[in-house]
């Protein structure tokens, strides 16, 4: 059985060491915070916050506090706020040791496109190509195939990218590869789930 | 000499004209000068050029003033949730220059402190780079971005002293410091001016010589995307740590 959403958010997960300051994109990456146990990681949300907790209770919504999804958030005991410039001055300074990040392809040299589809999707980059360049790890987590079941996992990114040679681990719901020179390497396959099959998913080289 | 105005209006009196670059603070709805965008708005001035980090929704913040057609072009780095904005670009009726976040808020901040111009790896080898001079530091490639020299800065804080020392609250701080320091001129909203002195001047986040003028007003503080979760039996903290 390949893994669902929270399985691949709880993989995900193990990539994160104590201790760390990490960024999690919109999507499953977000699931992420929902697995890291007794882990002490602190969330950075790049409109300016270190220490992001969760969701408020009901009726205690701050138009003030949001993330970087624009969702209203909560704060932590050891959340700090800051401006945008010196948020992304400690994500292009190499501070945020990693990001967990979406993304609609990834090629086998790294190459990551998760901004844009041009003349359909059109909303622009965010913080996505600031984070691929400046923070110290870049894991990916996405379906490994799309809806008509193409491999998202390529020799060559077809879309615009968001960054070149950025991303060390790919994460699918097939399982774990890494970026390495010479192609893709297959570091786990999710339970049930062959090198074989991961392979036939995969239009990328795979050492 | 005093910097507090009684309206958004007459803050902005003899400081709009046809064709300028203005730069807006806020992320989302949040922290966005909306006074300000409103008078802006029934000022009529046209062929805007607006560095913001977004493009408001439709009904709200800059997307007032896209409706109205006074904006010819957007300096941003994520426009999605507004289909106003979507069908003038497609179009062609607006110009749109995307930028990176983090570029688009130090190139504000590059501006505000006299630099024109820095070097960043952010978008080294996609479409953003493809008109920009590339150099070489230790090995890697970098890309030159230029500062913004707005001619009017917008900013919303949450308290000033009528002297301008500005203090923002939570997340609604983010794109104003660096969007009001790269102004030429800036005006300041806030929900609250106090007398001189009664702010600890180590508490200031940004210094009054980046703010001209001021003023105090309510604001509609509109949230985008409500999320919360279901309170459990006799929870009642609102700060919690995991």
């Amino acid at each position: 059985m390949p893994w669902d959403r929270n399985q691949m958010a709880a993989r995900a997960a193990q990539e994160l060491e104590d201790g760390m300051y990490v960024n999690l994109g919109i999507g499953i990456p977000t699931l992420v915070a929902n697995y890291v146990g007794d882990k002490d990681i602190t969330l950075q949300s790049e409109n300016g916050m270190l220490g992001m907790g969760p969701f408020p209770y009901v009726g205690e919504e701050d138009p003030d506090l949001i993330n970087a999804g624009k969702q209203t958030i909560t704060e932590l005991a050891r959340t700090s706020y800051f401006d945008s410039a010196t948020s992304f001055g400690m994500i292009r300074g190499g501070k945020i040791a990693a990001a967990v990040l979406g993304a609609m392809e990834v090629s086998e040299k790294g190459d990551l496109a998760n901004w844009m589809i041009p003349g359909k999707l059109v909303k622009g980059m965010g913080g996505a190509m600031d984070l691929v360049a400046g923070v110290g790890r870049v894991v990916v987590v996405m379906d490994h195939t799309n809806k008509h079941g193409d491999s998202k996992v390529l020799k060559e990114c077809t879309l615009p990218l968001t960054g070149k040679g950025v991303v060390d681990r790919i994460i699918t719901n097939l399982g774990v590869l890494d970026v390495t020179h010479k192609g893709l390497h297959i570091v786990e396959c999710a339970d049930g789930v062959t090198r074989d099959d991961i392979i036939t998913a995969t239009e990328a080289t795979i050492v | 000499m005093n910097k507090v105005y009684k309206t958004a209006a007459e803050a902005l009196d003899g400081l709009l004209h046809d064709g300028m670059l203005v730069a807006a603070g806020g992320f989302g709805l949040c922290g966005i000068p909306e006074l300000l965008i409103d008078a802006i708005v029934a000022s009529g001035v046209k062929d805007l050029t607006v560095a913001s980090n977004n493009a408001g929704v439709d009904d709200f913040g800059l997307g007032k003033l896209l409706a109205t057609r006074q904006i010819k072009k957007m300096m941003s780095s994520y426009v999605g949730e507004n289909a106003e904005f979507m069908r003038q670009y497609l179009s062609g009726e607006l110009e749109l220059e995307f930028n990176p976040q983090g570029t688009l808020a130090e190139r504000m901040r590059a501006g505000g402190a006299g630099i024109p111009g820095f070097y960043t790896q952010t978008g080294v080898g996609t479409q953003i780079a493809e008109t920009k001079e590339v150099k070489q530091f230790g090995g890697k490639d970098y890309i030159l971005e230029e500062g913004i020299f707005a001619d009017l800065s917008i900013v919303k804080a949450w308290k000033a002293d009528d002297t301008g020392n500005l203090i923002f609250r939570k997340t609604a701080r983010n794109f104003n410091p660096p969007a009001a320091m790269c102004g030429k001129v800036c005006v300041a909203e806030v929900e609250e001016i106090v007398p001189r002195g009664s702010i600890d001047p180590d508490h200031i986040h940004l210094p009054g010589i980046y703010v001209h003028r001021l003023i105090q007003g309510q604001h509609e503080k509109r949230i985008e995307q409500r999320t919360t979760r279901p309170r459990p039996e006799g929870a009642t903290r609102k700060r919690e740590e995991a």
